[in-house]
């Protein structure tokens, strides 16, 4: 019979990603540090995981796979094998298999049909080579882990004539309820003694962490006759394998029963310091509560939240309107409950940045190695939080900055060399919080931007002619590298250089209301700093009025608000600026750009001064209404190429104001 | 009963014709109200209006239609559609009702270069009494 196993796929594929993810991690820190167990250990668990995970979904390519992976593992860990750089590339390369597998599944709910057949012979391989040196038999049983307590206890049960069994139980692979079962044969030996050790623990295999198989080490004055005796009835057991132990020292084990062992099984003391390491460096996630929520539904809670805030500023409207003091009480109270509300929802809906971060270790190894260059990642900020759907837009951008950073960036070791720098290029990923807003800086210490080059490239391609480029700022000449099909690659790599690039970076960015910007200085680097919102959907605002009717500008992005007279305002070729701090202000008459019928022109001016990056602009304003949490609605597709407009609102009065788009604005 | 919503259309009426929009575009009728106009949009596109907590695009389909402006009255209605993951409501003169046009009895629209307002027809509906222009909405809403 088929089970339906559609239900369990979305399960699957969340841990099957998280679980991936973990095993990148632990590889690159393999990579650096190949003799640490630990991180064998991690992986391994990692690849068991996965194959149970998979095995139960019928996904047999992905089991045998890390079957396979799990093998080369274990032998590691028995330091039968070394690691090698060889078996770190290879296990990469089944980490690839592997993701592309959870893609497939997740494209078309089933597995692809790739086996994996050179993968897989590669990692027999591997393990072929020792397999000449040493006679390996798999029947061999794990060895056991037992700490100090364990050896003590084993030690005094032998002073007082009692039996020491280890007991190898593997469950028949059909077994439905693994914990049950287990539960049942504890249940059963605990009628025989007392069970001193079991690998996995108990709690693990209560949770049912273990495949099919776990020893126990069962303290008893019964013969071992009795007790197969009795586990021997127990259904869905497909082997016991029990051995009496004489001594806890190390090998020292007679009497194996069951198969013919050529070895016998060891019972090695974990040496107690690597432990005290691994429980100091907990780097597989933190363990919180949580539960998986499925996004829809948070977006409907949200959506709920927004609802009620609108319902509330229209409250705040009526109650101006009214005397009672207790409803301006009520008001008030309600204001809070919807503000804690608000940031509750938000916070839920917030993931670390991590989750897209960490990617990038890998990304920046591979490219390094393929082209040639020593690059080290330097990354901080990972925890910063920012809303989920803000995270699902900002990946692709940021691996396009890193893959320039390193393929046009950062010069080849040798070029490197000749100029002075260290030979390791480096490249830094940061990320921050900003206010309403979150700042990732994506710096390399490569070549810099040549704005030589710049201008030649943009010459040649048409988009400026010589004179132009003479005036051209070192400003502008950046700009233009965010002009569609612009690259000053000579050749075109894999990696980067066709052209179709920062221009779509730009265009990503802007769409989920963020901005980017460049620094750069020839030979020394060049840093991208990208800022986006902390979450689309609900801000402060400022409302102004033009004539009659009313826009929101995001408070983000107002610095201030100055008056100024009609008459400071001086015409500069066509712009209109004042002089404000001692430093220019480009003006901008906001009825004019937004076809507002000007009635009367005011002597005095309230100019709303807003910025971007650190460009700066006075906006020219009727008058203010003030501040007040907007909730963002998109103005959908059709209108979603307007000009200076980002979104809508609805007021209190039902009304809809309209908000500003500062980025297009300045 | 064979008549699914295929054939069934919302009539209303637009320059004392009558025009017609199959049934399952047509979310709700609504009365006129108070819209917010978006600066440097296209003629047709009048504003915004606020449906229940959504903002809606709202189309003139006189001007949309190249035809004769005519003042919001109080017979003027909103019909909110929603074609291919846009949604608009489209300004009429007045609706009247629901009419089943069978597929027999839809002509194709006369061809003719010079009249572009004929690319947003689909068809032209015969009943008993009247003649039914029934609107190609992926046109009108088109962008």
């Amino acid at each position: 019979m088929d089970l339906d196993i559609s239900q369990y796929i979305n399960i699957f594929v969340e841990e099957a990603k998280e679980h991936l993810q973990s095993m990148n991690e632990v590889l690159l820190e393999l990579e650096k540090n190949p003799s640490h167990l630990g991180h064998v250990n991690e992986i391994f668990r990692v690849a068991h995981t996965i194959k149970g995970m998979s095995g139960t979904m019928g996904f047999h390519n992905m089991a045998n796979l890390t079957h396979e992976m799990e093998n080369v593992l274990q032998a590691a860990r028995n330091n039968d094998i070394q690691i090698s750089e060889e078996i770190i590339d290879i296990l990469f390369e089944c980490f690839d298999a592997l993701d592309t597998s959870v893609s497939h599944i997740i494209d078309y709910g089933v597995e692809d049909n790739n086996t994996n057949h050179s993968l897989i012979n590669k990692l027999t391989k591997l393990l072929s080579k020792e397999k000449n040196n040493k006679e390996t038999n798999n029947n061999v049983p794990k060895d056991l882990k037992i700490d100090n307590f364990v050896i003590e206890a084993v030690d005094k049960a032998k002073k007082e004539g009692l039996n020491v069994y280890r007991i190898d139980f593997g469950l028949n692979d059909s077994c439905m309820l693994k914990s049950a079962r287990a539960f049942i044969i504890f249940n059963t030996l605990e009628t025989f003694g007392e069970i001193i050790h079991s690998q996995p623990s108990v709690e693990d295999i209560e949770d049912e962490k273990f495949d099919l198989e776990f020893s126990v080490l069962l303290v008893s004055e019964s013969q071992k006759s009795d007790v197969l005796k009795d586990l021997g009835q127990i259904s869905e057991i497909d082997s016991i394998n029990l051995t009496v132990l004489e001594s806890s020292g190390n090998t020292n084990v007679i009497n194996s029963e069951g198969s013919e062992l050529a070895t016998a099984p060891n019972l090695s003391l974990e040496d107690s310091s690597d432990k005290n390491e691994k429980s100091n460096q907990p780097h597989t996630g933190k363990i919180g509560k949580t539960v998986r929520v499925d996004i829809d539904r948070l977006d409907n809670l949200m959506n709920l939240v927004s609802e009620l805030i609108i319902i509330k500023t229209r409250m705040d409207d009526l109650s101006e309107k009214s005397t009672g003091e207790n409803m301006t009480e009520a008001i008030e109270y309600l204001e809070r409950i919807t503000t804690n509300l608000h940031d509750a929802v938000m916070k839920v809906r917030m993931v670390p940045i991590e989750r897209v971060f960490n990617r990038f270790p890998r990304l920046v190894r591979d490219l390094s190695k393929e082209l040639g260059k020593e690059i080290e990642l330097q990354m901080s900020g990972e925890e910063t939080e920012v809303d989920r759907t803000v995270i699902d837009e900002i990946g692709d951008p940021l691996i396009h900055l890193i893959r320039n950073s390193i393929d046009h960036g950062i010069e080849l070791p040798s070029d490197r060399a000749k100029i002075g720098k260290p030979e390791t290029g480096t490249v830094v990923l940061k990320s921050y919080p900003d206010g309403n807003n979150v700042v990732i800086e994506v710096e390399d210490d490569g070549k810099g931007i040549d704005h030589d080059k710049v201008k030649k490239k943009a010459i040649e391609k048409g988009i400026l002619d010589e004179k132009e480029s003479e005036l051209l700022s070192i400003e502008d000449s950046i700009n233009l590298l965010f002009a569609a099909g612009f690259s000053t690659s000579d050749k075109i790599s894999d990696v980067s250089g066709r052209g179709v690039g920062l221009d779509v970076v730009k265009s990503k960015i802007e769409s989920i209301n963020g901005n980017i910007e460049v620094e750069s200085i020839k030979d020394k680097g060049t840093k991208f700093i990208i800022r986006i919102p902390l979450t689309l959907a609900i801000i402060q605002a400022l409302l102004i009025r033009l004539s009659d009717e009313i826009y929101a500008i995001p408070l983000s992005s107002i610095t201030e608000i100055i008056n100024i007279t009609n008459d400071q305002i001086r015409d500069v070729q066509g712009q209109e600026i004042v002089l404000y701090r001692g430093k220019t202000l480009p003006i901008i008459r906001l009825k004019n750009i937004l076809g507002v019928e000007t009635i009367e022109e005011n002597e005095d001016l309230v100019v709303v001064v807003v910025r971007k990056g650190d460009k700066q602009a006075g906006l020219i304003v009727d008058n203010l209404i003030g501040q007040q949490e907007i909730v963002i609605k998109g103005l959908g597709k059709y209108l979603g190429g307007i000009k200076y407009l980002s979104g809508a609102t609805i007021l209190g009065n039902g009304n809809i104001s309209l908000i500003l788009d500062i980025n297009s604005l300045i | 009963m064979t008549s699914g919503i295929d054939n069934k259309y919302v009539i209303f009426k637009l320059n004392k014709e009558y025009y017609g929009i199959p049934i399952d575009k047509v979310i709700s009728i609504e009365k006129m109200q108070n819209s917010t106009r978006i600066p440097n949009s296209p003629k047709h596109v009048k504003g915004v209006i606020n449906l229940r907590g959504e903002v809606i695009l709202l189309i003139d389909l006189r001007q949309k239609l190249n035809m004769e402006l005519k003042e919001i009255d109080s017979s003027s209605r909103i019909i909110i559609v929603s074609n291919d993951d846009i949604t608009a409501g489209l300004i009429v003169d007045s609706s009247s009702e629901v009419m089943e046009i069978n597929k027999d009895n839809i002509d194709p629209p006369p061809t003719s270069s010079e009249n572009d307002y004929l690319s947003y027809v689909f068809g032209i509906g015969k009943t008993e009494d009247r003649l039914v222009i029934l609107l190609d909405l992926s046109k009108i809403l088109e962008y």
